[in-house]
């Protein structure tokens, strides 16, 4: 069902290498400093694992230095490829395309094609929402460039055709989940490369999800978001839409929150999160829909190498 | 229908102060809720006591018409002569064809022009349910409009901001005033969709990939 790909970026290529690939994120802010992302890049790459990192883009609506930019800078000076974020909520398909275009020229090589949270829940509640394209037809446009040189009205590109890698967001915690396996159908027959999946603490929710979307034939990366502390894991289980996390994690942190030694606590915690998200990915990789893991914790670099290693022994 | 909600009243004093004699004309089309003659009434003579409270003299008269929206019509239902302004109580397109039809008085809006809608019961609910983009697709969509009742308006939903069925934006529902007396959250338009197009054994309609919407057939200022 799939359409046929073409990998560009190291992340495609590792993929149908049939690497089990690692991708992280990092979420620049409202700032032009961006040297704690590089700092966080720079760490991300020296696990000699991930193979590339997200970059944000207005996360939550909340708004922030162009993940474009951001990207392409931190790309440039860490080395660490990059997966650019990009949401149709604040760009026109005029917009889409310009930024499209000028990813492929500063080298950028997969995209993240998203709708994006609405203008309205963010920090900026007041804007006019764009939403001329949803995230199916950004996948379709970058197709139709990559392969067509063309934009979907048919507008020719000059010159050499840019060689970008389309990824799309999956949400296996929609209820119920045929609506969603039916849109990641409808976003593989437009030419979506990759899919990275929210947030999932619990086996069996990846699991029935990469089992119902294997006849796609599209690689998937599971997101993982080892939490810090008990407020953390409580917040996801509470507040992210969908997300549900085991109560066995939950009430293991709890007891973790009692302990009064700061250090103690902190190794109790890592220990935890070390051996729960090996044993998680253990069983995922079984599945043959797993391409690998998407680590979302931004800052937490304690677990991120040893549970890489854990997996890997 | 058209929805439309009344102007605080105050506003729409500031809109005649300078004028001494006011028409407040009606509208019996689909201006929801009703804005006739009774409304009409209702507002002159609110106008009359507020300037006599303030000792200012003003001559207010009401009346209705059967649709402000045409021009024909306005012009062999009402006489404005001895008028120095007119308040519409119709949605934003009467306060335009009275100013085309008599240019020579200054028409003021008395509501605020909110949507095309459909109403749960007379004096209930108003839900908004088709903003006129002239390429229906209700037709793909088990006679659900994503574009109106979606809040990205997306072709291929539902997003992730779907969870139990419901959008993850917020809505305030408000009073005449314009103040917010309940924020709720909408049922997901998609959800909708997907179960309705379910039920009916079409989620062959929900798999496909519908392309972008021509938005050039919904700019503005349209004529047919």
């Amino acid at each position: 069902m799939a359409k046929e790909r073409k990998a560009f970026s190291n992340l495609m290529k590792a993929i149908e290498r049939g690497e089990f690939v690692y991708t992280g994120e990092l979420e620049p802010h409202r700032s032009i400093d961006l040297s704690d992302v590089k700092d966080w890049a720079t760490t991300l790459k020296n696990t000699g694992k991930i193979i590339a990192a997200n970059v944000t883009d207005n996360p939550r609506s909340d708004s922030a230095i162009s993940s474009l930019v951001a990207a392409y800078i931190v790309q440039r000076d860490t080395g660490l490829e990059t997966v650019y974020q990009l949401r149709t909520a604040d760009r026109n398909r005029l917009a889409l395309l310009s930024d499209i275009l000028g990813a492929a020229a500063l080298g950028l090589r997969n995209i993240l094609a998203l709708t994006g949270d609405h203008t309205k829940i963010g920090t900026t509640p007041a804007a006019k929402p764009v939403f001329d394209f949803d995230s199916a037809h950004l996948v379709a446009l970058i197709h139709n460039l990559v392969y067509e040189g063309k934009d979907l009205d048919g507008n020719e590109v000059h010159g050499p055709k840019p060689e970008i890698n389309v990824g799309v967001a999956g949400n296996p915690n929609m209820d119920p989940l045929e609506a969603e396996v039916l849109k990641l159908e409808r976003k593989a027959e437009v030419g979506a490369d990759f899919v990275q999946t929210q947030v999932i603490f619990d086996v069996e929710v990846a699991r029935r999800f990469l089992k119902a979307v294997e006849h796609i034939g599209i690689p998937v990366l599971i997101g993982i978001f080892p939490p810090r502390s008990y407020g953390q894991a409580s917040f996801f289980d509470k507040y992210v839409p969908g997300v549900t996390v085991p109560e066995e994690f939950l009430e293991a942190f709890k007891k973790f929150k009692e302990i009064e030694d700061k250090e103690r606590r902190k190794e109790k915690i890592n220990e935890y999160n070390v051996e729960y998200f090996v044993n998680f990915i253990k069983e995922v990789k079984k599945e043959k829909a797993c391409a690998g893991i998407h680590i979302m914790a931004v800052g937490y670099p304690d677990v991120i190498g040893p549970i890489i290693e854990g997996v890997e022994k | 229908m058209i929805i439309t909600k009344e102007k605080p009243v105050e506003e729409i004093l500031s809109y005649i102060e300078p004028y001494k004699s006011v028409l407040v004309v009606g509208c019996d089309g689909c201006v929801q809720p009703p804005r006739g003659l009774r409304e009409a009434e209702k507002l002159a003579s609110m106008i009359e006591m507020a300037r006599k409270a303030k000792g200012q003299e003003v001559k207010v008269a009401a009346t209705t018409v059967t649709r402000q929206c045409c021009i024909e019509g306005l012009r062999n239902q009402i006489n404005v002569d001895g008028y120095e302004a007119v308040v519409s109580m119709a949605c934003g397109i009467g306060v335009q064809v009275l100013t085309m039809v008599f240019p020579e008085v200054q028409t003021f809006p008395a509501q605020n022009t909110v949507f095309i809608g459909y109403e749960e019961k007379r004096e209930g609910n108003m839900y908004e349910a088709c903003v006129a983009c002239g390429d229906c697709m209700l037709g793909y969509t088990g006679g659900i409009c994503p574009v109106a009742r979606c809040a990205k308006s997306l072709m291929n939903g539902p997003c992730g901001g779907c969870v139990e069925g419901k959008c993850e934006v917020e809505v305030e529902i408000r009073d005449w005033k314009g103040e917010v007396v309940e924020v709720v959250k909408n049922d997901c338009a998609w959800y909708l969709i997907f179960n309705r197009l379910k039920e009916i054994g079409r989620l062959d309609l929900y798999r496909m990939y519908r392309p972008p919407k021509n938005w050039a057939l919904a700019t503005g200022p349209r004529r047919l």
